[in-house]
């Protein structure tokens, strides 16, 4: 039987959805105990794990914030841990991508990168090329260590659980790295990982002022806001907007783009949506071969229209 | 100070990868190949340490076929001072790459290690940070800025939440996001140059005869599943009235 310990993944003031996906993905293994470790300075924290129904035990491990979230000093406990776990998992957003392969070295395996679908406890299938390829990897180590691609899994939403929690302190600090600060585009806009809608625009938009339109309409209807790396690049917006192959993987209920020409690092990361609608100028852009419902014409015409009849 | 830079070889991301008919593999023959994006921003990055005098010799590595060479002298045509070729007729996984990486540095102490933070091919993203576990030093990975200071290098991250600093001592191992850089075109004058420059083959199984740990076995590739073919409309009223049949929006 399986016994499963997940690496979950905070801000300092809540958990991270994305720990409730892999959740998620633990369950279907069927586990015979599925326990959640976390690295905080905010121990209150653990309480919201706890509260999942199927959690056993949160290991709750004080540090200072921040701090506690660099991947060297907080992977030597993860793994020791590990050792008593089949499975020690993590989330494959940039936190999770960060970690889990220092707790795979230190256990002496490689990872399971980006777990899409599990089959069995030994058997997932993950995406490689960009998405371009499925495969179906097979391993027997006596862990398996994986990160899970959280567009493929809903987060776990029950409630009810009363795991134990257990407190200790990080004693694997690394003294040769630090931190020293986290900028982040702060807006009140929904989480583009989480959000149900994601409006997202690209090098069409054309400059920073214009961007203005896009974030007007997702104001409108309460979508998050998402770019292609063109328009990142471009600096027309900060980088945490960027979807795709190396920006993030999303799955939101609609999402739609304006003056995006739909390369295939930029498809990898919303083919998980629900609806896609795509808008450009340019009726032969590949986006309208994945779009759900295309309309050719120009965004500086279109935006203001839906603004007006939304 | 030397730095070392580690890149693979794999299917330009120009080109749109094929499964097999029989799922054995995704279709390489004849495709072109390229040193993986990642790892070309880490050889511009390493250039540009040395050209800003911090830096004395860039040194590629490799593991691969032999057909990595064509790689190698790219970088070197970009202005790698040498290559090492390890050389492995089957793909390494992570773990094992890893290792081979630590015999490297171990014959070449480095100063810096520079990597892509993933190969393009299967998309691992693990063989910096494993190297950096195995070799005891500090990691900084999805670099998009690396300035050097007292006591080592302050390097950007590209994060989910935004862009996080951190300080790592050096030695480190530093893996690349792409806003670290813009890469140089290679200068055919370059090429004839980079052909005299020295590239050091080795076997693996001579370099690293011990290797640990199982790799992952692949069972099968498939094609993703693709999606329904959508819908054009012409106006922006239909498209409002799809939405909200659809109750998507209000
Ligand atoms: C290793 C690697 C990883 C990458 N990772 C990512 C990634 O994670 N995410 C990502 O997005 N990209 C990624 N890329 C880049 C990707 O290949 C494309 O270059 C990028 O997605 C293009 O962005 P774009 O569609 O905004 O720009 P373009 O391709 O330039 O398209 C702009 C589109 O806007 C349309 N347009 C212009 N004006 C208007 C108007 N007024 N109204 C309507 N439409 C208009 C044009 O017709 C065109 O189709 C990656 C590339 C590499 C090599
Ligand atoms: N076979 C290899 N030879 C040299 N470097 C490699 C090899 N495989 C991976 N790397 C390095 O590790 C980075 C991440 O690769 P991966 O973990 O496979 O996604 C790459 O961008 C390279 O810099």
């Amino acid at each position: 039987m399986s016994k499963v310990l997940i690496l979950a993944e905070h801000n300092g003031n809540a958990i991270n959805q994305s720990t409730a996906k892999v959740l998620a993905a633990a369950k279907q293994l069927n586990p015979e105990a599925i326990d959640v470790m976390l690295f905080t300075g905010n121990t209150g924290l653990a309480t919201q794990i706890a509260g999942h129904e199927g959690v056993n035990q949160v290991f709750c491990v004080a540090c200072e914030d921040n701090h506690d979230q660099l991947a060297a000093s907080i992977a030597p406990t993860l793994a020791d841990k590990g050792k008593e776990y089949t499975h020690v998992w993590g989330p494959s957003t940039t936190f999770g991508k960060d970690v889990m392969p220092r707790v795979a070295a230190l256990l002496g395996v490689n990872q399971v990168s980006d777990v899409m679908e599990i089959i069995d406890a030994h058997t997932f299938k993950r995406p490689i090329y960009a998405g371009n390829a499925i495969i179906t990897v097979n391993t027997d180590t006596a862990q398996i260590v994986a990160t899970v691609r959280t567009a493929s899994f809903s987060a776990d939403k029950t409630t009810g659980g009363s795991a134990s929690v257990e407190e200790s302190t990080l004693n694997t600090a690394a003294n040769h790295t630090s931190f020293v600060k986290l900028s982040s585009g702060d807006s009140d806009r929904p989480d583009l990982q989480t959000a149900d809608k994601v409006i997202s625009g690209g090098r069409g938009v054309g400059s920073e002022e214009n961007f203005a339109i896009v974030y007007q309409l997702a104001d409108k209807i309460g979508a998050a806001t998402g770019a292609s790396r063109a328009a990142v690049d471009a600096g027309y917006v900060p980088n945490d907007m960027q979807v795709g192959q190396t920006g993030k993987i999303i799955a939101p209920d609609l999402y739609m783009c304006f003056g995006i020409s739909g390369a295939i690092q930029h498809l990898t990361g919303i083919k998980d949506a629900g609806t896609i609608v795509a808008i450009n100028k340019d009726g032969d852009a590949p986006i309208f071969e994945v779009a759900d419902v295309g309309l050719v014409g120009d965004l500086f015409k279109i935006i203001p229209e839906m603004m007006e009849k939304l | 100070m030397k730095i070392l830079v580690a890149i693979k070889r794999v299917v330009d991301y120009n080109v749109r990868v094929q499964v097999k008919p029989d799922g054995s593999g995704v279709a390489t023959d004849g495709v072109k190949m390229s040193i993986n994006p990642f790892d070309e921003i880490a050889i511009e990055e390493a250039l540009r340490i040395k050209e800003q005098g911090k830096a004395d010799e860039v040194v590629v590595v490799t593991i691969g076929t032999n057909d990595s060479q064509q790689q190698l002298r790219t970088a070197m045509a970009m202005g790698a001072d040498r290559a090492i070729l390890v050389e492995s007729d089957v793909a390494v996984q992570p773990l094992q790459a890893a290792q081979v990486l630590l015999k490297v540095i171990e014959q070449e102490s480095p100063g810096l290690v520079i990597t892509g933070k993933q190969a393009i091919d299967d998309d691992n993203n693990q063989t910096p940070q494993m190297l950096a576990t195995l070799w005891n030093r500090p990691q900084a990975t999805f670099a998009s800025k690396i300035e050097f200071v007292d006591g080592g290098l302050q390097v950007t991250r590209e994060v989910d939440a935004g862009l996080e600093t951190i300080q790592v001592e050096l030695p480190a191992v530093v893996s690349t996001d792409l806003r670290l850089n813009e890469p140089r075109f290679v200068k055919l004058p370059d090429i004839m140059k980079a052909k005299r420059k020295p590239l050091d083959v080795k076997a693996i199984g001579e370099l690293a005869p011990d290797l640990q740990g199982k790799a992952i076995e692949v069972t099968q590739h498939e094609a993703p599943q693709p999606r329904q073919k959508g819908i054009m409309v012409e106006t922006v009223d239909e498209l409002i009235e799809i939405l909200k049949d659809k109750g998507l929006v209000s």
